[in-house]
């Protein structure tokens, strides 16, 4: 039976510029699939295409190209990756004057994928009757119609396998559900029917395990960490998928980190609901259906996985501007570390208070003795070294988030002694970007694929 | 009654679905896979994180990954973007549940 490989290159964008590079060098790949788009990652992207209409994609994939643009012709390599962001054909058209300046243009076909951009078509959608209403919420949209930055429809592997099927080699999409990237190739080369569900559950099964890059090769692994060798060289996970829907998780030889059934399953249960229904585009896969057994070194072999058919929506995520945020710290040294840090955190709530800000949220911690789990920590030690006394507020008054940032740096002088740290620059107000789940009908979205031609 | 505490027979991972945090714990051996199914129920789970949760706590089991996943409702201060605290992901809470003791009898 016929197998493909199918590598993990980023799990976010900011992940490590190596990997990626690694994957298609240290061994054989038949796929590199890369994602980049995290749902802040959409707001950012839309505000840069806002100020440049020939931005709004993820530049660090264009640099990577540029980089193993050589390997993946060579080796015959074809790439997929949500780096559009909310301008595909601006990230393939930067991609293909790549190909040119290397004179590889020729060798290289490059598609992109559209129709998950709802931005511009908000007023069409609610006219036609759709609230699109939080999913959490229920709230009709309208409430935060003046306010949203993007809105994307989570869309499926179907137009990035009709690219495959016409020959693409390099494709570039937008809001693509990050497993279906992986799915995409399986259903080229397989031909597995849209109603293959188990197939498909596999498909995104094995998408889900790789989507995130190192975390299902011992990075970020919980179970005896300091036994996992070389994390600095730790090699990114790769499916090998047979055409029946067994496959494969293992890495290439010769690189750092660990792929057993602990680190797999610790990504297979990451980010995950209802596990017997795992609705993504594609499929609907059952994560309970699946059985994991270690398979020689560094190679987990999964079988078993079930499917149902996909619903008849899709999820969008719309993100609007909900208010100004900034925070403060401040740094204090042993004796009473944190009984300093928390006098100087009453010290700032009563300026605050004193003030009389409009701010709708303040929150305290120290860090070093709360900051992750609360009250859960226990009581802080009374050898504890150092704390860092950390304050962040939230407003819908740029102003008011301003003059809080003014509130910490005075604590060196007027408040507990040993204060120090506070001298990491200016503090910036920071736009607060928010989250709108909602559901649109699939056949309100037209998707299309398109295989750019150079110039 | 002789007690554990969940990091010496599990592991796991957590992380962020918009404001509800996900915590995926692990039987370190099969053995203890009926101990976190006994005792570590959504209730238990809900009190032990009475100071973040502040919606309905979801346990879902998968036997065949000797795993428990637990979805935490109104719990991320408003979710990933929005929340003020350092961990606004989510993403210690998997060790936070790992603090908790059970019993170690069935």
């Amino acid at each position: 039976m016929k197998t493909i490989k199918i590598a993990s290159g980023q799990g976010f964008w900011g992940d490590w510029l190596e990997a990626p590079v690694r994957q298609v060098r240290l061994g054989s790949i038949d796929y590199l699939m890369l994602d980049y788009l995290a749902e802040v990652t959409m707001s950012i992207l839309s505000k840069q295409k806002k100020r440049n209409p020939d931005y709004g994609y993820a530049r660090d994939f264009v640099d990577l190209i540029r980089e193993i643009l050589p390997d993946i012709v060579t080796k015959n390599i074809r790439v997929l990756a949500n780096a559009g962001g909310v301008n595909p054909r601006a990230c393939a058209n930067a991609i293909l004057a790549e190909a040119k300046k290397q004179g590889l243009a020729d060798k290289i076909r490059v598609a992109i994928v559209e129709g998950d951009d709802l931005v511009n078509r908000i007023d069409e959608l609610l006219d036609a009757g759709e609230a699109l209403k939080n999913i959490d919420t229920g709230e009709p949209i309208s409430r935060i119609r003046d306010s949203i930055e993007s809105s994307n429809a989570y869309i499926g592997c179907e137009e990035l396998v009709k690219a495959l099927d016409a020959g693409a080699d390099i494709i570039v999409c937008g809001r693509v559900a990050d497993a279906a990237l992986a799915l995409a190739p399986m259903v080229h080369e397989f031909g597995w029917s849209e109603t293959d569900w188990d197939k498909r559950a596999a498909g995104i099964i094995a998408g889900h395990v790789i989507e995130c890059g190192a975390q299902a090769s011992g990075g970020n692994c919980s179970l005896d960490w300091k036994s996992i060798p070389d994390l600095a060289n730790i090699g990114f996970p790769i499916v090998e998928m047979r055409s029946d829907g067994v496959f494969w998780v293992c890495k290439h030889d010769a690189t750092g980190g660990r792929i057993d059934v602990p680190t797999v399953t610790e990504q297979l249960i990451y980010e995950i609901g209802d596990p017997e229904n795992y609705i993504v585009p594609d499929v609907i896969a059952d994560f309970t259906s699946i059985t994991l057994v270690q398979d020689g070194e560094n190679r987990v072999r999964i079988e078993g996985a079930r499917g149902k058919p996909h619903t008849d929506f899709y999820k969008v995520s719309t993100s609007y501007l909900d208010g100004y945020t900034a925070f403060g710290t401040m740094v204090y040294s042993w004796p009473e570390a944190a009984e300093k840090a928390r006098a100087a955190a009453d010290i700032v709530l009563e300026r605050l208070r004193q003030l009389s800000l409009p701010l709708d949220r303040i929150h305290t911690e120290i860090v070093g003795v709360d900051a992750c789990h609360g009250t859960l920590s226990g009581p802080a030690s009374e050898e504890l070294s150092e704390a860092m006394l950390r304050v962040a507020v939230h407003s819908q008054d740029r102003a008011a988030v301003q003059r809080f940032t003014r509130e910490i740096a005075p604590l060196v002088l007027s408040g507990p002694p040993s204060a120090t740290g506070y001298a990491g620059g200016k503090r910036q107000v920071q736009e607060v970007m928010a989250y709108w789940p909602s559901l649109v009908p699939r056949s309100a979205v037209k998707t299309s694929f398109e295989i750019l031609e150079t110039s | 009654m002789k007690r554990i505490q969940l990091i010496d027979i599990a592991h796991g991972r957590s992380g962020d679905k918009g404001n509800k945090a996900n915590i995926g714990i692990i039987a370190k051996a099969p053995e203890y896979f009926p101990l976190l199914v006994k005792h570590v129920t959504a209730d238990r789970v809900k009190a032990h994180f009475t100071e973040f949760c502040h919606g309905a706590v979801e346990r879902f089991e998968l036997p065949n990954l000797m795993a428990l996943n637990f979805l935490l409702h109104e719990t991320l201060d408003g979710g990933g973007t929005v929340s003020l605290r350092t961990d606004a992901q989510g993403k210690t809470l998997c060790a936070a549940l790992l603090r908790m003791y059970i019993p170690l009898t069935i």
